[in-house]
């Protein structure tokens, strides 16, 4: 009873870690925007994402088109892939509708061997579509019918391939960005909010009046950080990583849990300070958004940065948050490796260090 | 004789404010002492030096021989403090708040139950805290503050709020407490409190102690009127002072208002004589003052902050 005992400070340690467990599991709120919020977003994005990348068009054709009609039955279906034909019995109502929108284009016979296609320019990019396909199916046929005179065989031929696998899938920079984000939110949020209702409530003073040692304090607060980002990490991993979602993870993708505890600790870092100075739960929940919101658009985690404008590149290199979507992104579905993830590694454990400096020196064990 | 606590000459000023102005203050070993004093009286800043939250910008402080500033993890464990504000963590039952309380000093969950037990909360042990009636929050607070067994305990108005059962049976808890042999330091708003339980009371004003004593003495020092009074009609005012004054009995005011028939004196034993000479006996009460009325006569009726 007369010396703080190593039972008494272990034991505080795991009595706080489970008080602060506990107290997360048992908020709704809190579950939800660590868990549910940023895995609905995963579902929306995407589905959203997906169909952005096809450019399916409808066209009506009036009346016989010979070209389109001549096609064979194997090329037959790779157009139907780009291209949706709906027979339409007359001119006017045809225009009608693509008028209306319903189709994007209407195709019909001309005098001569002339195609004509006619289209809105509502959306130029389905428009050009139309375009490009009816143009390349009009000179196929128009090639046959130059080969078949002629007996020769074609003189270039166009082989084309995919490289999708190469550049971003919308998955791919989806889970490593919400991830982030989700991350970065609980993180940030339970470790400030957690201080500045402890000190509202008087716990730091009570705890400051038990033979409890900062350590321990702090040590608790860590550890149930660090395995709240872990069980995320997992959680996002298992959902994107089924057929549905159909992320791929690359050899060193492993690599993700080192990068995740580092950036987890940056997070953590940020919200002791944002903790110390706010006085109350509201104030340390503005303070929270005014920091996330930005550091989330300006880091990548809702959409890929290469298309910003360089400044807001620039800036992105202030944010942990942007290290850890850049690096995940890598080890996770790029074929990163040790090289891409140390670096990364290393600045956000810089960063926690100077942060939680930062917030040591701000802490305040009263609020008075 | 051992010291639980010894203050001398603390004072601490906030700015303009000199919330403590040279207190000084000896807590004996196994004493039940009071500080009471109106709202800005200085007392929280007081107990919070002796607490060991903050420091004394002077004078000395020592709580069972140890300074308790800066920080002293040995002190720790030998003092138990409950806060005003019921200070638990979010979420939680009542048992898991005092595990929780008893695993910062090492403590076991039995003990702790045990304590949970000694309260009265072991039915309401899987209420969460904010589901807690106030009386149940009290007790379990106190609780907290004693799970590990400490010799001084701080209590700071530990029946604020509560209805005349909760807190008569915390006044079992806190004089069994003391009983066993702890020292406890009480502050309370209510004096007829600070009356029954404390051995000794300090009265605080303006950052200064006023007077210390046993809240007898205290009364009886301050040498009050006593009030006496009977069924009204037993007695004709006018026959009643020259009664009095044929007795040689000494009386400030005598007045019957329809109920009651009141008599102020000084020296209640000729009054009473008369009053049972004259068979004028019925419905008899005898008021003497209390130490609201020396908190009265000393800190003033106006209002405080």
């Amino acid at each position: 009873m007369t010396e703080p005992t190593d039972r008494s400070r272990s034991g505080a340690f795991a009595g706080l870690s489970r008080v602060m467990l506990i107290a997360f599991l048992r908020d709704r709120t809190a579950l939800f925007f660590a868990l549910l919020m940023p895995l609905m977003f995963l579902v929306l994005f995407g589905f959203l994402f997906k169909g952005a990348t096809s450019a399916h068009v409808k066209v009506a054709q009036v009346g016989p088109v010979a070209v389109l009609d001549s096609v064979p039955p194997d090329a037959r279906a790779d157009l139907d892939k780009v291209l949706t034909i709906h027979q339409v019995p007359d001119e006017a109502t045809a225009v009608k509708q693509v008028e209306k929108g319903d189709y994007d284009a209407l195709i019909e016979q001309g005098p001569g061997g002339q195609v004509i296609v006619r289209y809105s320019a509502a959306d130029q990019v389905k428009a050009g579509g139309v375009q490009a396909v009816v143009q390349s199916v009009v000179q196929q046929a128009d090639q046959q019918v130059y080969q078949q005179a002629t007996h020769q065989g074609p003189a270039y031929t166009l082989v084309t391939s995919q490289v999708e696998d190469q550049s971003l899938k919308p998955i791919q920079f989806l889970t490593p960005g919400l991830l982030g984000w989700a991350i970065a939110t609980s993180a940030i949020f339970g470790a400030s909010l957690s201080l500045v209702s402890w000190r509202k409530k008087r716990l730091l003073r009570r705890l400051r009046l038990a033979p409890v040692s900062i350590g321990a304090i702090v040590g608790s607060r860590v550890l149930v950080t660090t395995v709240v980002a872990l069980a995320q990490t997992a959680i996002f991993l298992a959902v994107a990583t089924t057929p549905t979602f159909g992320l791929e993870l690359t050899g060193e993708w492993w690599l993700v849990i080192p990068l995740v505890l580092c950036a987890t600790w940056a997070f953590m870092a940020i919200g002791l300070v944002t903790g110390a100075l706010a006085k109350t739960e509201e104030a340390a929940n503005g303070i929270n958004q005014v920091v996330i919101l930005p550091m989330s658009f300006l880091s990548g985690a809702f959409f890929p940065l290469d298309n910003t404008p360089s400044w807001i590149q620039q800036l992105s290199h202030v944010f942990p948050l942007r290290y850890l979507v850049t690096s995940a992104q890598s080890v996770l579905s790029r074929g990163g490796g040790l090289g891409d993830a140390l670096p990364t590694m290393g600045g956000l454990l810089l960063f926690t260090l100077v942060v939680s400096a930062l917030a040591w020196r701000l802490f305040d064990w009263d609020d008075a | 004789m051992t010291t639980a606590i010894t203050a001398d000459g603390i004072r601490k000023r906030y700015g303009d404010v000199q919330a403590v102005d040279g207190v000084s203050l000896t807590v004996r070993a196994g004493e039940f002492f009071g500080l009471l004093g109106p709202n800005g009286a200085g007392k929280t800043t007081t107990l919070e030096i002796l607490e060991g939250i903050r420091e004394a910008d002077e004078g000395r402080v020592e709580l069972l021989g140890l300074p308790p500033w800066p920080r002293n993890p040995r002190l720790l464990p030998r003092i138990g403090v409950q806060f005003q504000a019921s200070a638990f963590f979010d979420r939680l039952t009542a048992r898991e708040t005092i595990r929780t309380f008893a695993s910062f000093y090492g403590v076991g969950a039995r003990q702790a139950d045990g304590w949970l037990e000694r309260v009265g909360l072991t039915d309401s042990a899987a209420v969460r805290t904010d589901k807690m009636s106030g009386g149940q929050a009290q007790r379990l607070s106190i609780a907290c503050a004693l799970v590990h067994d400490p010799e001084l305990v701080f209590l700071d108005e530990p029946t604020t709020g509560l209805d005349p059962q909760a807190r008569r049976n915390l006044w079992d808890l806190l004089r069994d407490i003391n009983a066993e042999g702890r020292t406890v330091l009480l502050t309370t708003h209510y004096l007829d409190e600070a009356e029954v339980l404390c051995d000794r009371v300090a009265v605080m004003d303006h950052g200064k102690v006023l007077r210390t004593g046993a809240p007898a003495a205290l009364v009886r020092d301050l040498d009050d009127t006593v009030r006496i009074s009977v069924e009204s009609g037993l007695l004709d005012v006018a026959a009643a002072r020259e009664l009095f004054t044929a007795a040689g009995a000494e009386v400030t005011a005598v007045h019957d208002d329809g109920v009651l028939l009141s008599i102020a004196t000084r020296l209640p034993g000729p009054v009473l004589a008369v009053l049972g000479e004259q068979q004028a006996l019925r419905g008899l009460e005898v008021r003497g003052a209390t130490l609201e009325d020396v908190f009265l006569h000393l800190t003033g009726r106006e209002y405080r902050a």
